[in-house]
């Protein structure tokens, strides 16, 4: 690797950190600029001023901003996320095993999505204008037009109610094999894979169109290649950039997506756990969750982007 | 001078424009949920709150058309006046987006320096937040309120109108002839709403039109987590909300609100995409 | 000899984004016999690129054929299935494009896509193919032919691509070869040396070739017929000899007479008497970050001194990269330079435009190459013309209304234009406009950047005869620039040479027939001339080449 690249890397590392502090800053100022006190939201109506006042200087809470942006900056960083006021569990157990859980989610469904959707993406491009990218168009933009939400409720519809073949609910404890584990994943991971597969169609299709219409594929037409060899070795090498984007991008999809299923199938995940804690108003959880949500997208783009850079054989 | 070519084939439209049987759809449908939002009072069957059925989820017949919700009220009606709030929102929503968004993205592509840099760089991380990650964040900050709502809405889309507008404008910045109107002695003002404006105006309307889908999309999915419009409004999001157990009924009560929204969102997308366009009858 | 090619009655028709579809090919006949190099001549829409294009059996997204016959030894492309024109495409006919640059894929070794024919249609093994392609560099002229072929697209110049193209066309021992433009984009220097290596391997194989372009000249030294199109018709054809010395149809007369254009009364000698118009003394500027002399890193431009007399016109004159266009937006105040004085009328100007005075502005204008990007595309004429009216003048109303129609009639177009927005005008009707808005503000000096390369030689010439009559009538000067030696020839009374940001040379009328330096005697030679043996007897000094000329 040269220097050149090395340089890139850098500098893109460098502005990840920067953009993932500005980012948690946003979401601590956000949910600090509660109106209502936070002090007297825990002790509940019968609250006296005195106990009010003391609970704030025991919390901290009359410190500027950036100090306690800052603390609570420094306490993530060391494991020590604090207390869920609605729950009265420190914040760490909690995550821990949602977040495994949603891992799991995601990880299915990209697994099943990613293949699926480039395959769809990629040969709807090559077969642009027959019937075949006709009905792939519609049917993807149908799907990214509508709310999630109807695409579950659609599915529950299709799957449990008419045809009865999948239970509406998950419910994680009553796993006892493999067939129940299938059945419980199947609707979440199902819906969730339309969803992200619908983005990732449309910007694969997008990019590789792009491709096929510059002068080199032409070119390799005119030397006769044929259409594979022409897919496989000319646009899709040249495609792989805005590829990767894509797919980075349609995380933010997935992450949406992902709290819009957990709640209405009822997923312990995390992002389940964080619209509860949005309901509740119960901060430090809602600042937690966010952040993680926040750190792992951005970890995920930063490595799409560095991909993008090495794959780039200007700067060998 | 142009070749005049003998055409094959003649061209066909109304006023030089060619209309597309899609576009017209989209166009009436959108017209369709305008009216209905506007004169809702006076088109609803039934008072938005009075419980007219002794059943929960009855069925669709002909005094309730679309059958009855979770506490016997018209599902119809609530359909009626939920429009408002999802058009009403939305809209108030995209406008201060896109406004904001293409002023300041003017305003960062003519001016460069510092200023483009320093606010480029915080809406790109406004943007590498997913949007409703972002809402829930913000909603469980300032409330559910309509300004709330509207505001909060307007700032999570503003990154992404602002980039694009940018975009256009740095592109139409270069060109040579606003060089020239520099080179002119002509000022900031004046190169940037009477020459880069009329060039950019046509992409903005169209991320306009996408902008406002997505703002639909996001209002309706914070109401259906019960984050977004509070009762006793509802928008069509709130309504999937309230009865969604009358999902394994297959009730109307939970099916109609969401295809409202469907049609609203796919007619925009199809009106974008086939806008009538101006016959341009150019030699190859 | 026998016919290799035959085209009977080709009509190919195009469908327009409003759905119309119209003729671009009406009825071509053409005949080409074994060995021949045949040139198809044209301005830009006349259909040359299109029917080069039909001999391999392609047509661009749009088009098609709707009727006629291409036989290739027999064989009619027309007819053909897909599958057995991909057959033919590469191994019996092949393709030089015209931007070498843009068909070469930027993730794949120029090596593997050189030898990728011999891969898909299975001619050799990959290492005879190899050995191949580097006796084919050997043969063009290429440096360093046994490693050229590790390298990356973007790592070569454009004049050794179009060669590697040449290359990959011939690698797999087509019977025709078409090249489409391929010297257009390139300096009159490197072309030479291209035109040279194409012209001895086609002949040393005796391959059919079919040679297209719009620069009579270039098509002179390498085609043996010529036939002339226009609009989709073929108007003339003939032996290059015959076309040359007696066309016959008046569009090849006219295409002849725009090549030589003609001469005019040019002003006499200077006065010394008179104050210069504008003089530049010691001008520096360029790009990057600035060093510790106050000098930017990359100087596009050095130390450059000029002067411009009222009434008289100063060429520039260099190729690309030499620093002209910098220059003029040195001069403008666009770019403003870094070191140097710039004194117009007497008065010391500011570097920067924005920093100048009104008047100042007003006197100077300049005029862009590329009319698509100098005209505000969502204003109609009459506003691009009035603003600068409004601007420097303050008129308004019919003052205005009138003032623009005044325009108008100078540039010698229709008032009936006004009302028009830019993308319904053609190329030479969209830069008299760039003119006349020049014109607009009285300007006492006019900086004409390359305003006419990007224009057919036609339109050209005319745009030529537009600005010396009104040169005349309105006591303007003008600055010249452009890469053209025969359009500065035809308007400039003194040329000024430019290389690498270093002023070479400074000429006057009598002086430009023998330069002095030895870069102007380079460049003034390379420019090809209307004479079909000229390239074969061109004998370049290898000392001068080697120096500052060939890719």
């Amino acid at each position: 690797m040269n220097s050149e690249i090395a340089r890139m890397v850098a500098k893109r590392l460098v502005i990840a950190v920067i953009t993932l502090l500005i980012v948690s800053f946003a979401v601590f100022f956000a949910t600090a600029m509660l109106p209502g006190d936070t002090a007297s939201i825990l002790l509940g109506q019968s609250a006296t001023p005195e106990a009010v006042a003391g609970l704030r200087q025991a919390m901290h809470l009359d410190d500027p901003a950036m100090l306690r942006f800052l603390r609570w900056g420094l306490g993530f960083l060391t494991g020590d996320l604090g207390k869920s006021y609605a729950n009265d569990m420190p914040i760490s157990v909690l995550v821990s095993g949602r977040f495994v859980n949603t891992m799991q989610l995601a990880g299915i469904t990209a697994l099943i999505s990613i293949p699926f959707a480039l395959t769809l993406g990629i040969t709807s491009a090559v077969m642009q204008g027959s019937l075949y990218d006709r009905v792939v168009t519609i049917v993807t933009i149908g799907v990214i037009s509508v709310p999630e939400f109807m695409v579950a409720s659609t599915a529950v519809l299709v799957f449990a109610v008419y045809l009865k073949w999948l239970p509406a609910i998950s419910l994680v404890n009553e796993v006892h094999s493999l067939y129940d584990l299938l059945r419980m994943y199947a609707m979440p991971v199902m819906t969730l894979t339309f969803v992200v597969s619908a983005q990732i169609i449309r910007m694969t299709r997008a990019a590789v169109i792009e491709t096929l219409s510059t002068p080199y594929v032409e070119m390799a037409r005119l030397k006769g290649a044929s259409r594979s060899r022409i897919v496989l070795r000319h646009a899709l090498p040249n495609a792989l950039g805005p590829i990767v984007n894509a797919l980075a991008l349609s995380l933010s999809y997935l992450i949406g997506g992902v709290i819009i299923i957990e709640t209405i199938f009822n997923y312990p995940g995390i992002a389940k756990l964080m619209v509860d804690a949005v309901a509740t108003r119960d901060l430090p959880l809602i600042q937690t969750c966010a952040v993680i949500f926040c750190a792992g997208y951005l970890i995920l783009i930063t490595i799409a982007d560095i991909i993008a850079i090495i794959s780039n054989p200007r700067l060998r | 001078m142009m070749q005049s070519a003998p055409s094959i084939s003649a061209a066909t439209g109304f006023f030089g424009y060619r209309f597309n049987p899609v576009g017209v759809l989209a166009f009436l449908v959108i017209l369709f949920w305008t009216v209905v939002a506007l004169f809702a009072p006076h088109i609803a069957p039934y008072p938005v709150g009075k419980i007219v059925d002794m059943d929960y989820f009855g069925p669709m017949s002909a005094k309730l058309w679309l059958g009855s919700d979770y506490l016997g009220r018209d599902v119809l009606s609530r359909i009626i006046y939920g429009a408002r709030y999802t058009l009403g929102i939305a809209l108030a929503g995209v406008l201060i987006a896109s406004s904001c968004g293409v002023i300041f993205g003017m305003a960062a592509a003519v001016i460069g320096g510092w200023f483009d840099a320093a606010l480029s760089r915080f809406m790109d991380a406004m943007i590498s937040i997913p949007s409703k990650l972002f809402g829930l964040v913000i909603v469980a900050a300032v409330g559910s309120s309509l300004p709330a709502l509207i505001l909060t809405l307007a700032f999570i889309y503003t990154p992404g109108s602002y980039r694009f507008a940018r975009a256009l404008a740095v592109n139409v910045n270069t060109m040579d002839f606003i060089t020239v109107a520099r080179v002119r002695g002509e000022n900031t003002l004046y190169l940037a709403v009477s020459e880069i404006l009329p060039n950019i105006i046509r992409p903005v309307l169209a991320d306009f039109g996408i902008r406002f889908v997505f703002i639909v999309l996001l209002l309706s999915g914070l109401s259906f987590l019960g984050l977004g419009v509070q009762p006793p409004l509802a928008d069509w999001g709130a309504l999937v909300h309230e009865n969604i157990q009358g999902l394994s009924f297959g009730a109307a009560a939970v099916i109609a609100p969401s295809l409202a929204i469907a049609s609203l969102t796919i007619s925009v997308n199809l009106l974008i995409d086939n806008l009538p366009r101006k016959i341009r009858d150019r030699s190859a | 000899m026998s016919t290799l090619v035959e085209i009977k009655n080709l009509h190919v028709e195009a469908t327009t984004d409003s759905g119309r579809r119209i003729e671009i090919i009406k009825g071509v006949d053409i005949e080409i016999a074994k060995g021949e190099i045949v040139a198809l001549i044209g301005e830009s829409g006349s259909g040359k690129t299109t029917i080069a294009l039909t001999l391999m059996g392609y047509t661009r997204p749009g088009c098609r054929i709707s009727e006629g016959a291409l036989l290739i030894d027999g064989k009619d492309m027309a007819t053909l299935s897909e599958r057995e024109r991909t057959k033919v495409r590469g191994t019996e006919v092949a393709y030089v494009p015209q931007s070498a640059a843009a068909a070469f894929n930027p993730s794949q070794t120029i090596m593997d896509q050189v030898i990728e024919v011999t891969r898909i249609h299975g001619l050799m093994s990959p290492d005879k193919a190899r050995q191949r392609a580097i006796e084919l560099f050997k043969a063009l002229s290429l440096p360093s032919p046994e490693t050229i072929g590790e390298r990356y697209p973007h790592q070569v110049s454009g004049g050794q691509l179009q060669r590697l193209a040449a290359a990959m066309a011939l690698i797999g021992g087509p019977k025709l070869v078409i090249f489409d433009e391929p010297t257009t984009a390139l300096d009159v220097t490197t072309q030479i040396d291209v035109l040279k290596a194409f012209k001895s391997v086609m002949k040393a194989g005796g391959i059919t070739g079919v040679y297209v372009s719009h620069d009579l000249a270039v098509v002179a030294q390498i085609a043996d017929r010529i036939f002339v199109l226009k609009g989709g018709e073929v108007q003339e054809e003939g032996t290059t000899q015959a076309i040359l010395s007696t066309p016959a149809h008046p569009y090849t007369q006219e295409l002849l007479s725009a090549f030589e254009p003609q001469e005019t009364q040019f002003a006499g000698k200077r006065t010394d008497k008179a104050q210069p118009l504008l003089v530049i003394e010691n001008v520096t500027a360029g790009y990057g970050r600035v060093q510790e002399d106050g000098l930017p890193l990359v100087k596009a431009v050095r130390s450059v001194s000029l002067s411009v007399e009222k009434g008289r016109n100063l060429g520039i004159i260099g190729e690309s990269g030499c620093g002209k266009s910098t220059l003029a937006r040195c001069i403008a105040g666009i770019l403003p330079a870094s070191a140097g004085n710039i004194i117009f009328n007497g008065k010391e100007l500011d570097h920067d435009a924005r920093r100048r005075f009104h008047e100042a502005l007003r006197e100077m204008q300049i005029v862009f190459q590329y009319a698509d990007t100098a005209l505000n595309p969502a204003k109609p004429i009459e506003d691009i013309l009035g603003r600068p009216l409004t601007f420097y003048h303050g008129l308004n109303g019919s003052a205005r209304s009138a003032r623009i129609d005044e325009l108008l009639d100078m540039v010698r177009l229709p008032k009936a234009l006004r009302y028009r927005h830019p993308s319904e005008l053609s190329g030479g009707q969209k830069q008299r406009i760039n003119f006349a808005r020049a014109l607009a503000a009285n300007p006492k000096l006019i900086i004409c950047d390359e305003i006419t390369s990007a224009l057919d030689t036609v339109v050209a010439a005319a745009i030529i005869e537009l600005l010396k009559d009104l040169q005349r009538e309105l006591d303007l000067s003008y600055i010249f620039i452009s890469h053209d030696l025969s359009v500065v020839e035809a308007i400039c009374d003194e040329v000024m040479v430019m290389y690498r940001g270093e002023k070479v040379e400074h000429l006057t009328r009598e002086d430009m027939k023998s330069p002095a330096h030895p870069y102007s005697k380079l460049l003034f030679s390379s420019v090809p001339k209307l004479d079909p043996t000229w390239l074969d007897t061109l004998v370049l000094e290898p000392e001068l080449v080697r120096q500052y000329g060939g890719a």
